[in-house]
């Protein structure tokens, strides 16, 4: 079975290309840019066409579908209608397929499947990563106010610590925003921290 | 608190839902409206289709073709409400612009048949003018496909005919990737901004009341919600009064032009509102009457006629069959029942009819109504020809096709 994943993310695109290897499947085809795309298409006539649900190319490549069909090779769309619930879960995940006309929903179903999880996984690391990173802003502007207060008030860290808490306990805010809100008044008033 | 979400491409007719919710009409019926943007009407369709969404802002054709299954497994879907009539612009790279010597200041069909010279002149050449449509399934392409065909040119032999979803029109002129595009506001305003696209000519111009965007919904969910979908058809028209006020048209623009929806200058979006359109950059406005028609004289109300005639369109380029079956189910899915028991003793004008003979109306009408008069406005298609929905394939037979 011939497979092409088409994804503006080339990242993504390699995740979903690598699961599919991982299940035994080897001809697997990626493709990311636009320019030439149905020719491309054309050439590599695939089973399965796996393509984000936000691709900018999805129309264009809808009316040279519909096209060839009428000219000669058939990419007939998606997969059939008695598996509503799998598709709707790869919409949900973002993702969106092209089939053959007259594949078997047996050989189909398995692809999607993990290109789901895929998808899925993807998202979930991107996130954590999102995460990750603004865990580490944050930390790194409460570090700053911290060292304000003590430049400021003469005061040691864990004092200054409690004193942004505190701040944040009374105007029911989060420390990071009381932070953040001294930072930038700070800075107004020609701070030099 | 009743919610919909409701899937939308940046465009100028998705004004209503968003002024609904904003301006607070949506709340005044107890509706809450969460967009939801993309920039593929695929991407717009398979939400609706799969339910990510409840309903959507999408062009007419897309809804037909979604009901009766083509390329894809069939959805049924139901469109009770209109969001607008035209507002579509013709435009072409600057260099066909200055080939061509004439635009708006020239009726469809003079700017019709100099593009048609020019398709065939090119042909000769062994080129063929490449048109952009947003979708397979649009009334742009039926639209283009109508004036070019009546003004001597063949679109299946004599130009090329791609696809180029809205938010990346600009963006194809400015590559050389395309001659000229059909498509809704702002984007035409951005080309001609940016200096690589010229205005010509309107698809108001071709159809005076050209079948443009509805709300599609779910057929189950319109039967499952349907007090909801109601209050929610009320909220949308109680917006259209406020579009349609001048004295508002730069706060709408200034709302529609937020990231969150068009996310383009709000200068750009007044244009297709006020239907002042600067054809070409640092050129003077242009009045165009009737531009975009986004409420009043049952400017909302699904005329089942409007969904026959794509299909017949539909049928005369080889996107569907000649048969009588599918003009029905084009029809069925315009909901004119849902629109009446909407606004049944609301005060708002209700046609007394669901089909009319589409192209017959040249000076402004009286037409049968409860709850109000009702005057239609001109609706003529540019040749003069009538669509006459009692007799659908005596139209097609017109254009050599049988059923």
């Amino acid at each position: 079975m011939r497979i092409a994943v088409i994804d503006d993310s080339p990242a993504r695109a390699a995740v979903i290309e690598e699961g599919l290897r991982e299940v035994g499947l080897t001809d697997i085809h990626v493709l990311i840019e636009r320019r030439g795309m149905v020719a491309q298409l054309e050439r590599l006539a695939p089973d399965v066409l796996l393509i984000n649900l936000e691709n900018p190319s999805r129309d264009m490549l809808e009316e040279s579908f519909a096209l060839s069909r009428a000219l000669a090779r058939p990419i007939a769309m998606f997969v059939d209608q008695s598996d509503d619930a799998s598709i709707a879960e790869a919409v949900d995940a973002g993702i969106s397929a092209y089939v053959v006309d007259g594949l078997r929903k047996e050989r189909i179903k398995p692809v999607l499947e993990l290109a789901v999880r895929r998808f899925n996984a993807f998202s979930r690391l991107q996130s954590e990563l999102h995460e990750a990173r603004s865990a580490l802003a944050e930390r790194k502007t409460i570090d700053k106010a911290k060292m304000l207060l003590m430049k400021r008030r003469k005061i040691d860290e864990p004092t200054a610590y409690a004193l942004l808490r505190k701040q944040a306990m009374d105007s029911g805010r989060r420390i990071i925003d009381v932070c953040e809100a001294l930072i930038t008044a700070d800075s107004m008033w020609g701070g030099d921290v | 608190m009743s919610q919909f979400r409701i899937g939308f491409l940046p465009l100028v007719d998705s004004a209503l839902p968003i002024v609904a919710q904003e301006m607070g009409f949506a709340a005044k019926e107890g509706v809450e409206i969460a967009l939801v943007r993309d920039r593929t009407w695929a991407a717009v369709r398979d939400r609706l289709a799969y339910g990510q969404t409840d309903a959507a802002h999408l062009v007419a054709p897309i809804a037909i073709a979604m009901a009766l299954g083509l390329d894809r497994p069939a959805t049924p879907i139901g469109a009770p409400f209109m969001l607008g009539l035209n507002g579509n612009a013709i435009a072409v790279s600057t260099v066909l612009a200055e080939a061509l010597g004439v635009g708006l200041e020239s009726d469809a069909r003079t700017v019709g048949e100099r593009l048609s010279a020019m398709a065939k002149a090119q042909l000769s050449m062994g080129r063929r003018l490449r048109f952009a449509v947003v979708h397979r399934y649009s009334s742009h392409n039926y639209m283009l496909r109508y004036w070019l065909a009546a003004c001597g040119c063949d679109p299946d032999h004599d130009v090329e005919i791609t696809v180029v979803a809205p938010p990346f029109i600009a963006d194809a002129f400015a590559a050389g990737e395309i001659d000229a595009s059909v498509v809704g506001e702002p984007w035409n305003s951005l080309a001609v901004e940016r200096g690589d696209g010229v205005i010509i000519s309107s698809t108001s111009r071709i159809w005076t009341r050209g079948v443009e965007k509805l709300l599609a919904f779910r057929a189950e969910l319109l039967d499952e919600r349907r007090g909801e979908v109601e209050a929610l058809l009320r909220a949308l028209h109680a917006a259209g009064r406020v579009v349609a006020d001048p004295a508002q048209t730069g706060a709408v623009a200034e709302l529609l032009s937020r990231e969150s929806y068009i996310g383009l200058p709000s200068a750009l979006i007044e244009r297709a509102l006020s239907g002042r359109i600067v054809a070409r950059k640092g050129g003077e406005a242009v009045k165009l009457k009737d531009f975009l028609v986004l409420q009043g004289e049952a400017a909302n109300f699904p005329w089942r006629s409007q969904g026959m005639w794509l299909y017949s369109q539909m049928v005369r380029w080889g996107h569907a069959p000649p048969t009588k079956e599918g003009f029905a189910a084009a029809a069925a899915v315009f909901r004119p029942d849902v629109y009446r028991s909407a606004f049944a003793g609301t005060g708002a004008v209700l046609p007394g009819a669901s089909l009319k003979v589409e192209g017959a109306i040249n000076e402004p009408l009286g037409a049968g109504s409860h709850g109000g008069r009702l005057v239609m406005g001109p609706d003529a298609f540019f040749d003069g020809r009538l669509f006459d929905p009692d007799d659908p394939f005596g139209y097609l037979a017109h254009d050599g096709i049988t059923g």
